[in-house]
Formats: C-alpha cells, structure tokens, sequence
C-alpha cells in the first residue's frame, strides 16, 4: 500500500487544474489520498483536453456511422474505406494555446502530433491541411504570430516530407490573445492493415521507441485547459520543441514493422506523453500495465516520476511487439538510429502501477483511470435570436465595383498565396488541385481515384446563430468537395470555443453541435474524428468576464472522386462561354462580409442552411461534372456571387460580360449576399440551355448571369473592373501587411 | 576537457540573416549597432586532457565537418 | 537505364524521383540505402533525390555528404559515370566537393514552393539533350535554401565554361531579378561539373513529367538522359 511522504494541499490540488469536487471524485476512486505523482496523473487524464468532461455528453449526439466507415472517433483518427481495399485515416486537431506562447514550435509541434495521430494507425500520412484563426491585423503581435505559426507548419510539415495542401486563414479582433492552429492530417492505409491502441496478452513486453523523454511540456495539457492571464508570456518553458526529422524516422520504422508484421498495439505519446498512452492501451485491452521508469530513455538526468509520466516530449511511440518479432523489430529501429527500450508489462490485474528507484510511485486502477474522468452537463442559455437583416434596409455606401475591389483585398477575402507558398504543395507529385480552389485534390497511388480534402468553418454565423452556422460549417465543407467533384464521404471536427463554465459559451458549443448534427445526418456525412479545444479566453484588465473567441468549429471534409481527370477547377477555362448561377438569389446580406467590411455593421442573423436544398443542388452539381459538361465550377461562400466570379476570372485570367441584376433584389444584395446552397458554373454556350432546363427539373433553380471572356469584369449598368486591378488588391494585401512590419 | 569551436561566414560571404536581425534589433529601439553576422557555437566534451592533442582534433572536427571551409571560418578555443 | 536513387535518413523525395524514372525509362530504379558501400552493378545514373537528410541539420546536406555510400558514388562520377542531385541532392553534391559553391539560405528567408521558369542554356550535354538551347520550361521549386553562392573565381570559371544548365528566367527567358526568387548569383538554377557528368539544380524536374499534373516540362531532362545511355550502349 503506497503512501505519500507529503500531504497533498488545496493548494497543489488547485494548481493541477482540479477542482476540490473533483478531488473528492479522486479520494473516492481510489480510498485514499493521493501520491503527488498519482495527482499528476490524475491531473492530466481529467483535464478537459484529455478528458472531453465538458463536451463528451454532446458529442455523442454527433452522427458517426456510414457503410463506408471502419472507426469513427474514440481512437487516434478516423477510418474510413474508399473501395480496392484502401483506407482513409484522418483527423484534425488544434494546438491553440502553445502557438500563441511559441508561435513557431507551438504550430510546428502541432502538426507533429497530428501526424502521429495518424501514422500510429498505420497510415502512410499523404497531406497536411490547417485552418489559422488571428486577431486583428493592427494588433501588435499579429504579424509575429503568422510569421511564426506559418514558418513553424511549413518547417515540420515539409521536412518530414508531406504535401500541405489547403486550410483557411482569416483575422478578427475577437482572436487578438487566443489564436487558433487547427492542424488536420490526412493518411492512406490498407483497410485490413489499420493498427490500434488496444493491447493484448498477459505479460506481454511494452515498448518505446523515440526521442528520449525531457521535461518539455510537463503541465501542457494542463496549459491547454486554462485561460490565458496576465503571466502567460512566463508559460514558455512548457512548449514543446519538435523535430521533424526524427518523426520522419519514426513514421518510416513504425510503417516497416507494421509492414513486417510485429505489431500487436501502437500508440502514440501526444498530450500527457506516457500516462495517458499507457493507461489507454492496457484499458482498451482489458489489461493492467506495469512501467518501471528505470528503463525509459532520458535526456535530462534525474528526472522524477512525476516528470517522466506527465513529460509532453515528441516523437515517441508505444507499442506492443509479437514476442516472436522482437528482434526484427529491433533490427529496423537500430537501422534508422531509434533509441527504443522496453519500459513495461502487460499485466492480469487491471491496475496502472508505475515503478521508479525501487519504489511504486502510483497503483490505480486502470480502466476508472478514465472511465471515471467527470461528465459534465454544464448549464447553457442559447443566445437571442437576431433580427433578419433585410436588403431593403441596407443602403449601398459605394458603388458594386468599388465594393468588390474593396472586398478582394481585405484580409479574409485577400490570396493566401504569401501563406500557401512556404508549404511544400507539390511533394508526392500527387497534387491535382493545388491551394487556391474549392478544395484540394490528390491522385490515390497511381489513380485512378483522388481524395478531395477541405477545412472550413464561418465563425461569425456561429456566433449569431450557433445552430445556423453549426449546419453551415458542414454544408460549407460538403459543398467544397462537391464543387471539385468529389463525392463527400466523412468529417473531422475541431471545435474552439470559450469557457464552458460560462453558460452563454456552453450554449453556443451546444447549438453548434446540434447544427452539425443535423448537418452530417441529411447530407450523410458523419464525424470519424475530432477534438475540442475549450477556455480559448482572455481575461482582459478591468474586466470581469474573460474575452472569448467566437464559436469556431472547424469541419475537415474528405471526399472521393472515381477518376481524378474529372475534377473541376474553379478557372474560367475559354472566352464566349456562358456562365451560370446554380441556387436562388434572394440576396442575404446578414452577417454578409459585405455588411461587415463595407457597410461597417457585424450585425444580423446568418444566412440559413436548407439541408434538402444543398442535397439537391449539390447532387446536381456533382452529376453534370461527372459527365464533363460545366467547364469551370465554384461554390459561393463568404463575399457572396461576385466575389465568387472575381475569383473564377482572376484565376484565369478571362474576364466575364454580367447582365444586370435581376429587378427585385437591391443590387448589392444580388451580387455580395450570402444565401447558402449556391454554385457558379461556366459552361459551353451550345450547352447552356439543356443544363438550365435539367437544372429546373431536378428541382434546382438556374439562372444565365453572362458571358466569359475580356480582360475585366463588366457589369451591365456598373464601371468596368480590370481583372489587372482585381488582382493587385487581391494578390497584394497580405505580402505588403507582412513586409511592413519589418 | 571542455572546449569550444565558434564557426562563422567569411567576411563577403551574404549573410540575410545577420541583416534581418540587424533590422530587427533597430525596430527594437535598440540603436548604435552597424552590424550583425549569424555564426555558430559547438560546445564539446573530450576524453584526455592533453591540450594540444586535443586542439589537433577538434581541428580536424571543423575542417572535416563542423564548417565547410568554402564559406565559412572557425575557431577552437580549450576552456577546461 | 540503370538508375540507382540515393537514400539518406530524412530524405523524402525518393518516391517521386523513383515514379519518374520508371515512367520516363520504363525500369525500376534501385533505392540505395546510405550505410551501404557499394552500387548495384551496372549502375548508369546516380540520382541524389530532395528533401531534409538529417534533418538539414549542421548545414543542408552536410552529414549526408560524408555517407558511406558517397566514396563510391566519387568514383563512379570519377569513372565518368552520371550523377544527378536535385535540391537537397545538389546540396550534398556541393558539400561531398562533387560541384563548387554552397547553396544558402532564400534572400527572403522562406521557404518557396511555386512553379519557375528555367531557360536551359545549352542542349549538348546529357541531362539536357532533349531541350533545345534557350528554351524555356516550367518547374516547380520547393526549398529554403537555394541561394547557390561561389566566389567570383569560381563563378567566372562556370560561366566562362558554359557550365551553368539551368538559369532561373522570365517566361520569355529573361534573366531579371523579380524572377529570381531566392537570389542566386546570375540567376543560377543548377550546374555542371568540369567533366560534365556530374548536374546539382535546385528546382524538381521530376515532379513534371505527367500530363495529368498539369504540365510535362521536366520530362526531357530524363527522356534525354534515356536517349543518353541507350546511344553509348
């Protein structure tokens, strides 16, 4: 019977991020008080990142099956099967708070995780996508803090060597102490070759392989779920450093000795490094598990108990070897220089015991270990409804074509080329689709299938309507892949939000994950894999309640197409064709950049999502491209449908002859109004007509807007605007706000 | 024995680096300095405590690999 | 063709080289692990792939260079055979003295992934006999440190010898410095050694040999080499 040689303090309780409810959980649990290393371990398993006790009770409304799905969420990724014999493995997930204390190793160790996340599992990692939420561009640590997160995603992703893809990039105020990296990973597997955390046999050898252990981010999973005060810029010991180079060796040995067949349960070491791997395999295989820390690696000499087990070191793996495969799994770690040390046993008795000098530093048991982490149904109030914004209402302050030029170099509409550019896209020579479209593509093996892979997500709809801009964040996601092509078979989420001890916060996680819900249902797209990341606050001198960021749950979407030949790109493609408008047009101006950003107002309800009619559309969509007709394709999201044209000329540099708009709708609310379900096609004029009318009889409504061709964009009744000029403002804003900040 | 090899560019040798921080420094507010040049600090454990044996060595650790001679010059200092 | 790609720890281009030469040469090219001493017999082509060996720690190609596998591949280009780096590969071919110079950071201190213009500024060697002399083509470049450095002696003698390949270009084949992206001296992209059987260039011609990727300029440097080695034959 183990015994602490010091009592254990409120104090120290408090410092370990538990509160005294959930110490008394502890003291329950396990009939006595706690050593300090069991309350490290008990610390890091019921923070809330580890632990999910705030969202878990809502997260399991989510939709998560379809006959195309081998593992929704629980494990380290999700799985899912994309026919001969193949598997998708994928996640995303966020590393919020490391990258504001250290923006270059706090992103960079992200993406290292993530990829783990999905290597563990057997997959050879094929792409990289990430979504970077920051402040205000004026805001002083703004340009640091891209310069750093961007240079971090780049130097891991492109030295391990996987393509970075796509993402989204966007700046608000409301991010100014709480940016958000949300890394997601994208990996190709033989289905009947997924590998799990699960251990099995008794007295069965565990293995670590890897970086030797240090003391980097003891407490980071803590970190992850506090606020930010005052004194975070003292945090900055606890990030970790990554290393890309020997993740590369990692991934290469742990895929040879899958290859080879020694393997019986991997897992990673990632947030609360060997605690929570340990305990998760001996718990998911019904089995104790015995470590004695004498024989784990390090690279610090005398390191506690306490600091082996809760060390947040990188690239380490855990896993347990076939007895009868040891040593050719010795052999390839010794080949690609891994240290590797048997640290453990399976055991019969269902109790995590950790040695250390002689002594047993922690004996609880292993299963209540986390099935015993709190739940919480925290109290949450749904924010008022707001008003409908009508067009009516809302009078031009400038002319549609200055709009637009004003709206293309604003930083969430501007190019993201000077971010894209320091991410090797190309490597695999698998990149059909390149940054810049509606989604990424890349060719499967030798083809002839392709992966079509997307990050998305509104945060001001989610904010003015949390249930709206849940079902929109899907939709979004579910159109991009559509408009490539692809047909949308799964979704990882990464949900950032505030405190969710703050009622008005928990309402907003709770209508955002009603909305996804009822998204991924109608449109058959369930959630595989996710992550939530909560307390994204700041508390702000004299004010009482935290600032939070607004509701953002990134959607990953990853579809498949038959044949990557057939993707369509959003490019205009040949002068003289006709281009049409897919969806009605009644012209929502609601939390429209349009309003934000020239009409100065973030005011409004969303745009709502009608989930039958984005089915039918987007079906639609995805048959005529299937057969080849429509020469260009673009989906209409933020900007509304001149934004999305613009974007179709720029990319070609074919300009486009628009008839004027309808009589009806306000102009501005015509061409920058958001209503969802909307696509812009360009199609073969001889062709036009036949796709209106098959349009109309699916029940999708059609329009003619005009005709590509010239080297600008001519309204009817509107000044001309030079495709020269749309694409120095669109090019130039974010090079030029970079550059001058040096 | 402790000891040091300090590896630096060759005078002409472009250093963007050295300049970047030169630019940052200034926009610091810390003022005066005209120039910076990024070089590289190896900081070496060795058996034996013969000196000159030792400079020998860590001679050869810098021509043979710490530097590349093309661009860049070093120093070995023995500090224990 | 009997191709051998180099393997060091943390390169990870070796998949795409491997893909082009067997589209382009319709044979399997070896993979050679860096521990090992010898080529495969037979071998005609020694490419030195892209990607981070080691990490780029020390310098870009640095620990690499001093492999095992790299005497041999010095007497195989001692011998005359052919040798192609690509991006970390030219690295590692300057720091083994394989070619002159040093290749340092981009003058913009990032990393660039886009796709460049190259003119090719002679077709009379092996790598680039299936271009013609002045053509341009267009490839992508993915690095941090492509900046190819020497000193004015050994610039003069590249130049003087016609052996600077490749030279980063307009689209109309200028050289002008908004089409340089990472500040190379003249512009260089890539170089030949005195004999001539030894290229290091920067950008990947193997990642644009397939129609389906959009672009197909990369394909002649391998074609030609192809051609090269069936002629000699």
């Amino acid at each position: 019977m183990i015994s602490n040689e010091r009592r254990i303090t409120p104090e120290q309780v408090a410092e370990h991020g538990l509160k005294p409810d959930e110490y008394q959980r502890i003291l329950d649990l396990i009939g006595r008080e706690p050593t300090l290393t069991e309350l490290g371990i008990f610390s890091a398993m019921w923070n809330e990142h580890c632990s999910y006790k705030s969202s878990k009770v809502h997260l399991r409304t989510l939709p998560t099956k379809a006959p195309w799905v081998i593992q929704g969420p629980g494990e380290n990724a999700g799985v899912i099967d994309i026919g001969d014999g193949l598997a998708v493995v994928f996640k995303m997930e966020s590393h919020n708070h490391p990258s504001y204390i250290e923006p270059y190793q706090g992103a960079a160790t992200g993406v290292g995780g993530i990829l783990r996340d999905v290597f563990t599992m057997g997959a050879r990692p094929i792409a990289c996508l990430n979504a970077l939420s920051f402040g205000d561009p004026a805001h002083p640590k703004t340009r640091h803090l891209v310069s750093g997160v961007v240079a971090g995603i780049g130097g891991y992703g492109n030295s391990f060597g996987v393509p970075t893809v796509g993402g989204q990039v966007r700046f608000h105020p409301r991010y100014n102490g709480n940016i958000l990296v949300n890394a997601m990973a994208v990996g190709l597997a033989r289905a009947d070759k997924i590998f799990y955390a699960k251990a099995s046999g008794v007295g069965m050898p565990i293995v670590y392989l890897g970086s030797k252990t240090g003391r980097d981010g003891i407490h980071g999973a803590s970190m992850a779920s506090a606020e930010f005060g005052d004194d975070s810029e003292e945090k900055r010991p606890t990030v970790q450093v990554g290393d890309p180079f020997s993740e590369k060796l990692l991934l290469e040995a742990c895929l040879e000795i899958m290859a080879k067949d020694c393997v019986i349960a991997i897992q990673d070491m990632g947030a609360a490094g060997l605690t929570s791997s340990a305990t998760e395999m001996g718990a998911k295989g019904n089995l104790g598990v015995t470590l004695d820390l004498d024989r784990v690696p390090t690279r610090e000499i005398g390191m506690t108990a306490y600091e082996m087990m809760l060390s947040e070191s990188q690239e380490r793996m855990l896993m347990v070897l076939k007895p009868e495969k040891e040593k050719e799994a010795e052999a390839v770690f010794r080949k690609w220089g891994l240290d590797f040390a048997i640290v453990g046993t399976t055991t019969p008795s269902m109790r995590f015991i950790v040695k250390h000098r002689g002594e047993v530093m922690a004996d609880l048991p292993i299963k209540e270990l986390g099935d015993q982490a709190p739940e919480y149904r925290r109290p949450f109030t749904e924010p008022p409804k707001l008003p409908v914004i009508k067009a009516e209402h809302v009078s031009a302050p400038m002319a549609v074509a200055d709009a637009l030029e004003h709206l293309l170099g604003t930083p969430d509409l501007c190019s993201k080329r000077w971010v894209w550019e320091q991410y090797d896209h190309i490597i695999g020579g698998n990149t059909v689709q390149r940054p810049g479209g509606d989604a990424a593509v890349l060719r499967v093996l030798e083809g002839p299938k392709a992966l079509a892979l997307t990050a998305d997500v509104t945060p001001r709809y989610c904010e003015a309507d949390p249930f709206e801009g849940g079902k929109q964040a899907v939709a979004e996601a579910w159109r991009n892949l559509t408009a490539v092509g692809a047909r949308p078979l799964a979704l990882t989420d990464n949900l950032n939000f505030g405190n969710p001890e703050r009622p008005e916060i928990m309402g907003q996680f709770v209508g955002c994950i009603r909305g996804i819900g009822e998204a991924c249902k109608a449109l058959d797209f369930p959630v595989v894999s996710g992550n939530v990341s909560l307390y994204n606050e700041t508390k702000v001198m004299g004010e009482e309640l935290g600032r939070a960021i607004p509701p953002t749950p990134t959607i990953g979407g990853v579809g498949l197409l038959d044949d990557f030949g057939k993707s369509a790109t959003l490019a205009f493609k040949a002068e003289g064709e006709t281009i049409l408008l897919i969806g009605g047009d009644p012209g929502w101006l609601g939390q429209s950049l349009y309003l934000r950003d020239v009409c100065g107002r973030e005011e409004g309800a969303p745009p709502p999502v009608d989930l039958a009619a984005e089915r039918r559309h987007g079906d639609f969509v995805r048959a005529i491209i299937a057969q080849g007709i429509p020469t260009a394709v673009h989906d209409i999201s933020d900007g509304g449908l001149l934004v999305a044209l613009a974007e179709m000329a720029m990319a070609s540099g074919i300009g486009a002859s628009l008839d004027a708009s309808p009589a009806g709708p306000s102009p501005h609310a015509f061409w920058f109004g958001e209503d969802q379900a909307r696509y812009v096609l360009s199609v073969p004029a001889p062709q036009a007509e036949a796709v209106v009318q098959r349009a109309q009889a699916a029940g999708v409504a059609a329009r003619r807007l005009g005709v590509t061709g010239g080297p600008a964009l001519t309204i009817a009744g509107e000044r001309r605007v030079p495709l020269a000029v749309l694409r120095d403002r669109h090019e130039g804003w974010l090079p030029e706000y970079m550059a001058a900040g040096l | 024995m402790k000891a040091r090899v300090t590896v630096t560019l060759k005078t002409g040798i472009l250093d963007p680096q050295g300049k970047a921080i030169e630019g940052a420094l200034r926009s610091l507010g810390i003022d005066g300095i005209t120039s910076v040049r990024q070089g590289k600090v190896f900081d070496i454990e060795l058996e034996g405590a013969d000196g000159a044996k030792a400079e020998a060595l860590l001679k050869q650790a810098a021509d043979k690999l710490l530097a590349n001679t093309v661009i860049e010059n070093y120093r070995v200092e023995i500090l224990s | 063709m009997n191709s051998a790609v180099l393997v060091f720890p943390g390169i990870n281009r070796e998949r795409d080289m491997a893909r082009t030469l067997r589209l382009v040469s319709g044979h399997e090219p070896a993979m050679v692990w860096h521990a090992d001493r010898k080529l495969p017999a037979g071998t005609d082509l020694v490419v030195i792939p892209g990607g981070f060996s080691y990490g780029d720690y020390l310098r870009c190609g640095a620990i690499a260079a001093r492999s095992p596998i790299m005497d041999a591949v010095r007497k195989f280009a001692a011998d005359g055979g052919l040798v192609l780096g690509v991006c970390n590969g030219f690295q590692i071919l300057c720091e083994a003295a394989l070619l002159p110079g040093v290749l340092m950071r981009n003058q913009n201190l990032r990393f660039i992934c886009r796709e460049v213009y190259l003119r090719v500024e002679r077709s009379d060697t092996p790598f680039t006999r299936g271009y013609n002399a002045g053509q341009v083509i267009k490839v992508p470049v993915a690095h941090g440190e492509g900046n190819y450095i020497a000193d004015s002696g050994t610039i003069a003698r590249l130049e003087g010898e016609g052996r600077v390949l490749f030279r980063y270009s307009s689209p109309d084949g200028m050289i002008d410095p908004n089409w340089n992206h990472n500040g190379a001296i003249n512009a260089i992209a890539g170089i030949l050694n005195e004999r001539g059987n030894v290229l290091g260039m920067m950008p990947h011609p193997e990642n644009h040999v397939e129609a389906v990727m959009g672009c197909t300029d990369g394909r002649g440097l391998f074609a030609g080499l192809v051609d090269h080695l069936a002629r000699a034959a």
